[in-house]
């Protein structure tokens, strides 16, 4: 036990924005809650009973009042939510240029792959003033991605990807949480984020970096094996759409709709193949539920998305 | 005024206690008095078994690693401690108890609309209950009071789907208690007892019946597609065999979020009640504080998503469900403001159940507005499923509901059993509540936001001095609630007698001797003026002496 904090370090471009709001919000909740608690007080110490005070009432009701503190409370919430909701938007809008690093939880650990094909366990390298966008899938029930240095959080969900992203603003050891309750070791469920200087971080990412193979190759190589090459392979007779250029670009489907290429669209084009089905094409793709891992979507994803730098794959890395 | 002599003590005439003595009397009887002493009954038992839970959860906490039990042990010890507090305690306990008991009183009625309806009731709760009991024996359950998807549809290693099923059966004792009471305020009001002379408890408690019977029946559905889910495998949640997980916090928290409003309205009617009484004076705003729990009730139906901002919902859903509840949070706003307006000028008690009050208009407050924090997105990215959370909802359901329930129970006790408490240990146990719950509750607030997930029994060694505080003051709390454990029972036997009107108060309920008889009134009353007909100018000569 050591002396007492009371709120978590600050390390994140987002937790700025965050900080200033959460104070402002503070300070205008203690005012109400010293407005109140101070009337409280006072009148009871002025009306208790036997006091010999003017108890004259003109009139029982005041409807002025009751106007006036209906109409100003309202307003000022609604600044409020404003406000906030202004910097939540923040939370969405990832960088372009922000560095991709896939994580999944699973009952009760973090494995995050980085796209050279570096893996941890409960340990995320990151470097500092990089944004970085996590790719988040679990392998079981839902988890909740937490760090309070970063002010951020995101459920973590089965069958598909959530994204958050964040750019760390001082480099040292923070938390890593699972904040929503996942079973027997959910408070186990934790790790630590590395923030480092980024030349650090490229040794860092090199140096362990023994066996493992870029995320990208190692997805070029699924994609030939497990045969999608056969249908998605370039030029006209394929039986499948190219997929080159198709990270990030808006999808026609048939029936109308248009759908942005995300990650968790190509992971359910892969997945569930008829929940989606691309204009023009007859749904003869069959599932590969049950045939991939977790990792090998990851690397199938990646590789997919290397082939939006004008068709040359594993550049990404 | 002769207490020392046995007879003269005796409790006047036959009243709705001493008419019939078996237990058979009491197991069938339709006297929704009767009917709201087993509710007080057996709420009782199981806010004891759930704080014990709670008492034991704190303890763990002590130390940042799992020493007093292991994890499976505690992650069920807090989904125990869960659905006993809310399902089993909190939702029954001012409807069930005081409603019951005093709607009719307060109507100038004989009974509810439906007396066996209002047994069925309570044995439904007894069934659900009797499920929980089962779920205990057989090793409990550890999936959280929140049931979530996919977790409890194949990870949990829990009797979910017994759980499931005392909370379905519960649920359905709450709708017909909410039926029953709407249809009692629709029809059986005595004549001249105008929508607009009610009592604030009463509307309060139509606004209750309301979400009863309408968020309810969901609850129902959800936890019934649990049970199929898990029994039959069919996908409904489970995203290995094509469900998906978040529709059921959609279904769940559709229920779940009004159903605070269950836990909460009540309450807010009990502080209007005893409000004026102690402060001699009518109610400020009546018509504001009459249609704000409406307004809660309807608006409540509308913000279920703020418990999803970070479950991967859709940017534009978050931002709609953000504003909803911005609004909904402006009713309880109201209402602060005019029970504090009450108090100007008025010739003010501090009675126990007065104290209670005050603590409930403290500790409401911060639950209030430490609930904007988590209804504004940005806000809530953060503190989500933090013990900022857990901390908030105990200031409102604890800190509120439980407050203002003892403040009722305190306030109404003597018509309940003509007996008066000891008034000074009572003072005691409102100081000692309110203190140790601030004790308690208060260091979770730094908790959440210094970061510490909730439902995390080994933590960080940072955390470990907010920790201790928060169970030292648990301990404080404990002495509070054990106090009226002693007093209120002890009262039966050598309270003073209370007379029919202790605290001078006004409304149909204290126009009928303590406690009432089986019918409650000789003749119908006829009401001619309006609730809260209190004068501020005079003194309340005698107030709380008994007889
Ligand atoms: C039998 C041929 C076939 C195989 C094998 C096949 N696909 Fe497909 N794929 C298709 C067809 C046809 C479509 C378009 C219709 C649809 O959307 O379902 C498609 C669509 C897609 C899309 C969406 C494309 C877009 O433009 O939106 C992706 C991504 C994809 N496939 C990835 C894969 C991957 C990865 C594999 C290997 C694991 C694979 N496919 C194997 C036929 C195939
Ligand atoms: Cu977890
Ligand atoms: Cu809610």
């Amino acid at each position: 036990m050591q002396n007492l904090p009371i709120y978590p370090e600050q390390a994140s471009t987002i937790a700025r924005d965050f900080d200033l709001f959460l104070f402002v919000l503070l300070g205008l909740s203690v005012f109400f809650l010293g407005l109140i608690v101070l009337l409280v007080v006072f009148f009871s110490i002025r009306y208790r009973a036997g006091s010999r005070v003017n108890r004259e009432l003109k009139s029982p009701d005041n409807y002025k009042l009751e106007i006036f503190w209906t109409v100003v409370p309202t307003l000022l919430v609604l600044l409020l939510f404003g406000w906030s909701t202004k910097i939540y938007f923040n939370y969405f809008r990832v960088p372009e240029n922000a560095q991709e690093i896939f994580v999944t939880g699973k009952q009760w650990m973090w494995k995050t792959q980085h796209l050279n094909g570096r893996r941890e366990i409960n340990e995320l390298h990151v470097p500092v003033n990089t944004p970085i966008k996590l790719t988040m899938t679990s392998e079981d029930v839902i988890h909740s991605l937490f760090v309070p240095e970063f002010r951020v959080k995101k459920d973590v969900l089965p069958g598909t990807y959530s994204t958050l992203w964040f750019e760390a603003t001082k480099t040292g050891v923070f938390n890593l949480f699972c904040a929503e309750y996942c079973g027997t070791e959910h408070a186990l469920m934790k790790g630590n984020v590395y923030v480092m200087e980024l030349p650090e971080y490229q040794r860092w990412l090199e140096e362990g970096n023994t066996g493992d193979i870029a995320m990208a190759s190692s997805g070029e190589h699924l994609f030939n094996r497990m045969g999608c090459v056969v249908c998605h392979r370039e030029g006209s007779g394929a039986r499948g759409p190219a997929l080159t250029g198709l990270f990030g670009s808006e999808v026609q489907l048939t029936g109308g709709e248009t759908t942005v290429a995300d990650e968790a669209y190509l992971r359910e084009s892969i997945m569930n193949p008829k929940a989606h089905v691309v204009a023009g094409y007859t749904p003869l793709m069959p599932t590969f539920e049950g045939q991939l891992s977790q990792d090998d979507i990851a690397q199938l994803i990646s590789y997919i998305k290397s082939l939006d730098d004008a068709g040359d794959p594993g550049s990404a890395s | 005024m002769s207490t020392q002599i046995a007879e003269a003590d005796a409790l006047p005439r036959p009243n709705y206690l001493n008419v019939k003595r078996s237990i058979l009397s009491w197991l069938l009887t339709t006297d929704h008095k009767r009917i709201g002493i087993l509710y007080l009954i057996s709420i009782t038992v199981f806010f004891l078994a759930g704080g014990l839970f709670a008492a034991l959860i704190r303890i763990e906490l002590l130390t940042p690693q799992a020493d007093l039990v292991e994890s499976d042990i505690y992650n069920r010890l807090f989904t125990l401690h869960g659905i006993i507090m809310i399902f089993f305690f909190l939702v029954p306990s001012i409807p069930a108890v005081l409603g019951n008991f005093l709607l009719p009183l307060m109507l100038g009625a004989k009974d509810l609309a439906f007396p066996r309806l209002n047994l069925l009731s309570w044995y439904l709760y007894w069934i659900g209950g009797v499920f929980a009991v089962v779920v205990l024996l057989q090793g409990g359950v550890d999936t959280g009071w929140t049931f979530y998807t996919p977790f409890s549809s194949f990870a949990s290693n829990g009797n979910v789907v017994l759980a499931a099923a005392g909370g379905f059966v519960a649920g359905f004792s709450s709708i017909l208690t909410g039926l029953n009471f709407i249809v009692t305020i629709h029809k059986m009001r005595a004549p001249g007892l105008t929508w607009f002379r009610l009592p604030l408890f009463v509307w309060a408690h139509y606004a209750t019946s309301l979400i009863q019977v309408l968020a309810t029946p969901v609850l129902g559905i959800s936890l019934v597609l649990i049970m199929v889910e898990r029994v039959w495998r069919v996908g409904i949640f489970d995203p290995t065999i094509g469900g998906d997980p978040v529709l059921f916090q959609h279904l769940f928290w559709f229920y779940s979020h009004p159903a605070v409003y269950i836990m909460i309205l009540p309450g807010m009617g009990v502080v209007s009640e005893v409000i004026t009484c102690f402060s001699r004076k009518r109610i400020f705003g009546y018509h504001m504080i009459a249609f704000s729990s409406l307004a809660i009730a309807i608006l409540g139906f509308l913000v279920w998503g703020h418990h999803m901002f970070v479950s991967t919902q859709a940017m534009y859903t978050g931002i709609v469900f953000s504003i909803l509840t911005m609004l909904v949070a402006i009713p309880s706003a109201i209402k602060v403001f005019n029970w504090t307006a009450t108090l100007y000028k008025g010739q003010i008690y501090f009675e126990a159940p007065m104290l209670f009050v005050f603590g409930f208009l403290g500790l409401f407050t911060i639950g209030g507005l430490t609930g904007l924090f988590l209804g504004l997105l940005a806000a809530d990215i953060h503190f989500h499923d933090t013990h900022f959370v857990v901390a908030h909802f105990h200031y409102v359901m604890v800190g509120g509901m439980v407050m203002a329930y003892l403040a009722g129970l305190h306030f109404w006790w003597p018509k309940m059993t003509g007996r008066m408490y000891n008034r000074q240990l009572a003072a005691l146990a409102a100081i000692l509540i309110f203190v140790g719950f601030n004790m308690t509750f208060f260091p979770q607030f730094i908790l959440g936001a210094l970061g510490m997930p909730r439902r995390y029994h080994v933590y960080n060694e940072e955390f470990q001095l907010l920790n201790v505080m928060s169970t030292a003051g648990a301990g404080v709390m404990g002495i509070g609630y054990l106090l009226p454990l002693i007093y209120m029972p002890l009262s039966l036997f050598v309270g003073k007698r209370a007379g029919a009107n202790p605290w001078l108060a006004k409304g149909l309920e204290w126009t009928v001797p303590s406690p009432p008889t089986t019918y409650n009134f000789d003749h119908t009353p006829v009401v001619t003026e309006e609730p809260y007909a209190y004068d501020n100018r005079l003194h309340a000569a005698g107030m709380g002496q008994g007889e």
